[in-house]
């Protein structure tokens, strides 16, 4: 029975008791869980009946039918396209660059860029054990070797937290003239495909759809009203219409509207992905700039910044930081849309899925392929949104 | 602002270079000629028809696919949204496993499997699986029963009228009481039994059944009579919907939650049953909530299926497209498909708004 108060030494007894352990037993759990109500019991009942024969069509398809053999066979044409096999040392250098950094990076923030590192250098690790080639075990190797040197190097060294900053920054011209290459040993961007297009036509648009939509959105919210009114029919306007006519725009109109200017199809998509994702990107950010109290404007016009210092150091960060998760939705977004430059005609990973499916050595292996490729997407798509759950919380955003 | 002219007047002549290049003028004298394609699903259409009237069969696909995908994503959507809060974990385990997969994972993908890896395996057609006796799946498509209206339809429907009458009317009288009463309840409790009364003994005493249903029979190499639902509109339809759906649980769930505990407890403390803090405490204030970004999921789902054109489901962009390499007068169909969308959207908008603004109002 439960009294209605207790003396002070009791009271001292039930704050030092423990709360009970986890004694209750996988039978309690089972019970408290699953089976708790009889309209619980049903749908437990339903539920593990329809699991049971769904699994056991699953295994079976994929123990006893399906043919996986075409994931090994093509996995080099997943992964890099009709890059040329003599040129793939680039790529490898690609990913050494961005090793060197996230093991520094790793090193001077740790917390959740250290895990991710070790995740990274794990796949790495991973890859190496795998039946490959020698050289690409090889490659493998070297990747773990110098994830783990960057990051031994750069424990604890906060000081050079901005060079990495600005090291970030850099990679990103530094990759494509990489990728590119000069000369005759260049390699076209018609041959590039496969996950690193799909990657690269990702982070082109991130990076570069970010501050445009910043931008959109302080033109939205400017006192010129030209200014305002284009960039509200700009946005308006591309959030209206489908990606799929904006990638056919940037495909056919661009060479309409810029007679004489010869851009290559990656790059057009690459344009199209990020003006279409910049309106988004605008509008996530107007959020943001809304929720921001005029008090915040007036205080930084009364110390005497200007329009340009009140946004970078006053309005900005508050307002970025608490429209967090609406961006890394929208950048998961753009991740998945790039999958449309495939219908335009590029061989993106979704591409390379369906000229694959289309050989005839690999007919009737849809399931497979399609399958292959949702699971990478999926990989990269999860992993992005348990970051931004992560930044979350370490950020507090959604606490006052 | 002058920069702003200034880009607009280059990019313009630019566009009239550019044109002249290809040998192009601006007009829309071509909407008047002879289409000469085929398309292969929608209203009746032949290739001699006019280009305007390939464009309208194409805008009728696009929201014939949209609306029945809404109604199926917000179904599916509601359902693992709720089940997501469920005291059941394998229930909640099982609809944060669909929501975690179909979000993740590309659309176009999604639409290429299901028409490649599912609908596309299906067996032919005279191996087709029968389910019910009269919906049959194989490869050209699904086929379902059809109801044809018959001479019955009519006195039906007067009694349907009839019904909704004597509906109104108990529904007010209910009201009044309730109001009288100072009491939460069900206002439509005794009205709706009612109409569905008079509207069964309307089904029964009518000479004939309003409706007969036209099964589809197999004569010959394929499948006569009843409704055909393609393979491209249905693979579309099921990754549309299915894709959106996970989307509208995300929605649900967390406009549910948005209504404090305490809430809640209060109402249980006030003596209401499980139903009432349902309908009265929690839904008036998460409905709101919900509302808006939904209508952004269905204005999704309505661009989103634009992908058709990748499976050939002749849908407005798909349509529009075909013009485009034919005719080759690029920027009239992409403003007609600008402007086909913006209307769609607008319309959705307003709709929407109409509907959160009673809620509020009916709410608090």
């Amino acid at each position: 029975m439960r009294k209605a108060y207790y003396t002070v030494e009791e009271r001292e007894l039930t704050q030092a008791m423990k709360p009970p352990a986890h004694t209750k037993g996988p039978a309690r759990w089972i019970k408290d869980n699953l089976f708790n109500t009889w309209y619980n019991v049903l749908l437990s009942c339903l539920a593990l009946i329809c699991i049971f024969f769904i699994s056991k069509a699953l295994l079976t398809w994929a123990f006893t039918e399906a043919k996986w053999g075409v994931i090994p066979a093509n996995l080099q044409l997943f992964g890099v396209g009709a890059y040329p096999r003599e040129q793939i040392w680039r790529v490898w250098s690609v990913i050494y660059i961005l090793c060197v950094l996230v093991g520094l990076s790793a090193g001077m923030w740790g917390g959740l860029v250290f895990r991710f590192a070790v995740v990274l250098g794990g796949v790495w690790f991973i890859g190496a054990l795998l039946p490959f080639e020698l050289s690409t075990r090889g490659w493998f190797l070297g990747a773990v070797a110098i994830t783990a040197a960057a990051l031994f190097l750069g424990r604890g060294r906060t000081a050079l937290r901005p060079w990495i900053l600005g090291g970030w920054l850099l990679s990103f011209p530094l990759i494509m003239i990489v990728l590119r290459g000069f000369g005759e040993n260049s390699v076209l961007t018609s041959n590039w495909g496969g996950l690193l297009l799909t990657l690269i036509l990702a982070v082109v648009g991130i990076v570069v759809s970010f501050p445009l939509g910043v931008f959109l959105a302080l033109c939205r919210q400017s006192n010129l009203p030209a200014i305002r009114w284009v960039s509200t029919a700009y946005i308006e306007m591309v959030r209206g219409v489908p990606l799929i006519t904006i990638l056919f725009m940037g495909n056919i109109l661009i060479p309409i509207f810029m007679p004489g200017l010869d851009i290559n199809q990656v790059l057009r998509m690459g344009l199209a992905i990020t003006f279409f994702s910049a309106a988004y990107m605008a509008e996530n950010v107007r959020g943001g700039l809304q929720g921001i109290p005029r008090g915040q404007h007036e205080a930084a016009q009364a110390i005497g910044l200007n329009y340009v210092q009140t946004m970078l150091f006053i309005v900005l960060p508050q307002a970025l930081r608490s429209v967090i998760p609406a961006i890394v939705g929208q950048f998961i977004a753009l991740f998945k849309d790039t999958s449309l430059v495939a219908i335009i005609g590029l061989i993106d990973l979704l591409g390379v899925a369906r000229s694959v499916i289309a050989n005839p050595d690999w007919f009737g292996l849809q399931a497979e392929v399609y399958l292959f490729a949702a699971i990478i997407y999926f990989v990269f798509s999860y992993s992005m949104s348990y970051g931004s759950q992560e930044i979350e919380t370490a950020l507090g955003v959604g606490e006052h | 602002m002058l920069g702003v002219i200034l880009l607009l007047v280059i990019l313009y002549t630019n566009m009239l270079k550019g044109l002249r290049g290809l040998g192009l003028t601006l007009n829309l004298d071509f909407l008047q000629d002879e289409a000469g394609f085929d398309i292969s699903e929608g209203i009746p259409y032949e290739p001699s028809d006019v280009y305007l009237k390939a464009f309208w069969v194409g805008i009728l696909n696009t929201l014939k696919v949209s609306i029945i995908g809404i109604v199926c994503a917000t179904l599916l959507g509601l359902l693992f949204g709720i089940a997501r809060l469920s005291s059941n974990w394998l229930i909640r385990t099982i609809a944060t496993a669909y929501v975690e997969c179909f979000r993740n994972v590309p659309l176009l993908l999604q639409i290429l499997f299901w028409y490649t890896a599912v609908v596309g395996q299906l067996p032919r057609v005279r191996e087709s699986i029968a389910l019910f006796g009269g919906v049959f799946i194989n490869n050209r498509g699904i086929y379902l029963p059809s109801p044809e209206p018959t001479a019955g339809l009519r006195i039906w429907l007067g009694f349907l009228g009839a019904g909704l009458l004597l509906a109104v009317i108990l529904y007010v009288v209910r009201w009044r009481k309730l109001r009288q009463l100072d009491r939460p309840g069900f206002r439509a409790k005794w009205a709706l039994p009612a109409f569905l009364i008079v509207a069964l003994c309307g089904w029964f005493l009518a000479p004939s059944r309003p409706f007969t249903l036209d099964l589809p029979v197999l004569q010959g190499f394929n499948f006569r009579g009843g409704m055909r639902f393609s393979p491209e509109f249905s693979a579309l339809l099921i990754a549309l919907s299915v894709y959106t759906g996970a989307f509208i649980a995300e929605i649900v769930r967390s406009g549910i939650q948005s209504v404090v505990k305490g809430q809640r407890e209060a109402a249980r403390a006030i003596g209401l049953k499980e139903s009432q803090t349902l309908r009265l405490i929690v839904l008036p204030q998460s409905i709101p909530i919900i509302v808006p970004p939904l209508t952004s999921q269905y204005l999704n789902l309505t661009k989103n299926s634009s992908l058709a054109v990748a499976i050939g489901f002749p849908d407005l962009v798909s349509v529009g497209n075909t013009m485009m390499t034919q005719t080759g007068q690029s920027i009239p169909v992409f403003a007609m498909i600008m402007v086909s969308y913006l209307v769609m959207s607008l319309t959705t908008s307003a709709a929407m708004n109409w509907y959160n603004r009673w809620i509020n109002r009916v709410g608090r």
